[in-house]
């Protein structure tokens, strides 16, 4: 693949002086997606689902046709059971109120990771306080990995396994088809965070066998305020709608109403069609790449980041020694800097990092720290990148103070 | 704007090495400032003296470089000083902050001077005030 071709797809990367290491926050748009969704408001802008007119048909098809470009990425059985969202912080909490608060029971229990972002422990907070369930963590080694031996916190008191499938600080995988197996030999539903995963590698639900899946556009290309949450379908039938409103109904009297069938029972409201195909020429766009081109190049950029962090000195690194296991994402602190400074002293320097906890409090005090600096790749990113990156690190301490 | 004008050296001497970060044995009162943002975290303990003045002062937590240095020279600041001087500093530091203070004013905040420039940093600006805002409640008799 051709860096300096691809960038030219991104116009805000135009800029060279600036370097974006903050992509599991988000990702930049290629004007790919931006003139999807800029054509669709030209071309064919009308209300989706329900005008019989052309433009409304159009709407329809093209809001339809990126449901099936979705399920064909995720591979889906079908496509009604993939449910537009806005994020995947909405696909979790639809779960949570239309599945878990309905389906989970006084004493069950919901399993989760303490490297879970807060997106996929609050929502499970809430039910757990509401329905009197009990929230258990399968802890994580040093590196973030959770040993085999945590599995059998998965029991027949288990009601939900809800775990990501890469942690947004570590970068570490977790073993979901592994999980989603375990927790239905104890008839125990998994529902995985994906939106760390998506943007970084190919995502079969049907072979990983898990009931729910969430994601957001945002961070591989799309739009904001699109996102995905998958479901079987047998399971989706039989939930009650998370929203209700307007395009979601079968039929309505003054007193009471019948839901319309998979997937519109869950769209309450006017759709985000435009973000819908957004994230469908997002995803023509990685597919076109390749996920193999994709982890090539990520791969080469974190290892460099890690190798230059190891030399710098003064630099802990979090997670694990192999770059392989990071998904682009480096996790680190400078020594007696604190992340905030790390940030701000890197902005002089147009480099942008994410610092803080990353909305992942329960992973930080396992990790025993306040917090920390992240800087995460993507494809577009460049060696040179690294290169400047690494250069620019000294500068933190010797900024703060430090003679070193 | 260099971001030099805010590491200056009395910013990085208080951060490195601060006078007040030592508990009080008995601390007359004791108040957290938590900013949930950005994580900073520092509870300040202050004693009076029998004439109401500010006797002790001291700080424990955690936080970047500009709310650590930003709260020990506070405290430096406002150490035998009364409630209404010490109040007076807190409103000179806000207007600094806000750029509606004069020289006169600016002049007399010594080293908290050092931080006027954090003002034009919308990101960190936050970390400057959280103690001051903090101390604020503390003399003001505000509860929690």
């Amino acid at each position: 693949m051709d860096i300096s071709q691809i960038r030219r797809d991104f116009p805000i990367l135009a800029d060279e002086s600036y370097i974006y290491f903050d992509n599991a926050a988000t990702s930049q748009r290629p004007r790919q997606v931006t003139e999807a969704v800029e054509r669709f408001y030209q071309t064919t802008n009308a209300n989706p689902l329900r005008g019989l007119y052309e433009w409304s048909i159009g709407a329809t098809d093209a809001y339809e046709g990126a449901r099936e470009k979705v399920a064909a990425f995720l591979h889906a059985k079908d496509p009604s059971e993939i449910i537009f969202v806005r994020n995947a912080t909405e696909a979790i909490n639809l779960v949570a109120y239309s599945w878990a608060l309905g389906n989970i029971k006084e004493g069950e229990e919901i399993v989760l990771s303490v490297t879970e972002h807060h997106s996929n422990i609050l929502p499970w907070q809430m039910v757990a306080q509401q329905k009197g369930a009990k929230l258990v963590y399968l802890e994580p080694d040093e590196e973030g990995q959770i040993p085999e031996s945590e599995f059998a916190k998965i029991t027949e008191k288990t009601a939900l396994v809800a775990i990501g499938m890469v942690s947004n600080v570590l970068g570490t995988e977790n073993p979901v088809k592994r999980l989603a197996a375990l927790a239905h030999e104890k008839g125990a539903l998994l529902l995985t965070d994906a939106a760390q995963a998506a943007p970084h590698q190919e995502i079969d639900v049907t072979q990983l066998d898990v009931d729910f899946l969430a994601l957001s556009g945002h961070k591989m290309l799309a739009p904001f305020g699109i996102g995905v949450l998958y479901g079987k379908k047998s399971i989706l039938e039989n939930m009650s709608p998370f929203l209700r409103g307007g395009e979601m109904i079968e039929y309505v009297t003054r007193q009471d109403a019948t839901y319309a069938e998979l997937p519109h029972k869950f769209e309450a409201g006017t759709v985000n069609a435009a973000g819908a195909v957004g994230l469908a020429a997002a995803i023509d766009y990685l597919t076109d790449i390749g996920f193999d081109e994709i982890r090539r190049q990520e791969l080469a950029l974190t290892q460099a980041l890690v190798s230059g962090m190891k030399e710098t000195g003064h630099i802990r690194v979090y997670g694990s020694p192999d770059p392989a296991k990071h998904h682009g994402i480096v996790t680190f602190n400078i020594e007696g800097c604190h992340p905030h400074d790390v940030s701000s002293i890197l902005d002089a320097e147009k480099i942008c990092i994410r610092a803080g906890h990353h909305c992942a409090q329960p992973l930080m005090q396992f990790l025993k720290v306040g917090s920390t600096a992240r800087a995460s790749v993507y494809f577009y990113n460049t060696m040179e990148e690294t290169e400047r990156f690494i250069a620019a690190l000294p500068k933190v301490r010797s900024t703060l103070g430090y003679m070193d | 704007m260099d971001l030099k004008q805010v590491y200056r050296e009395i910013v990085n001497e208080h951060n490195l090495h601060p006078g007040h970060k030592e508990p009080l044995m008995r601390p007359a009162v004791e108040r957290r400032g938590y900013n949930p943002t950005c994580g900073d975290d520092i509870t300040l303990q202050l004693s009076y003296d029998d004439a109401g003045r500010i006797r002790e002062v001291a700080f424990t937590g955690e936080g970047c470089a500009v709310s650590q240095a930003s709260t020990d020279i506070m405290l430096d600041m406002i150490e035998g000083k009364s409630k209404e001087e010490a109040l007076g500093i807190v409103e000179s530091f806000m207007q600094m902050i806000r750029g509606t203070a004069d020289e006169e004013q600016i002049e007399a905040l010594d080293e908290a001077a050092a931080l006027q420039d954090i003002a034009h940093m919308p990101a960190r600006v936050k970390c400057a005030t959280l103690s001051w805002y903090t101390l604020e409640k503390i003399l003001s008799g505000e509860e929690g």
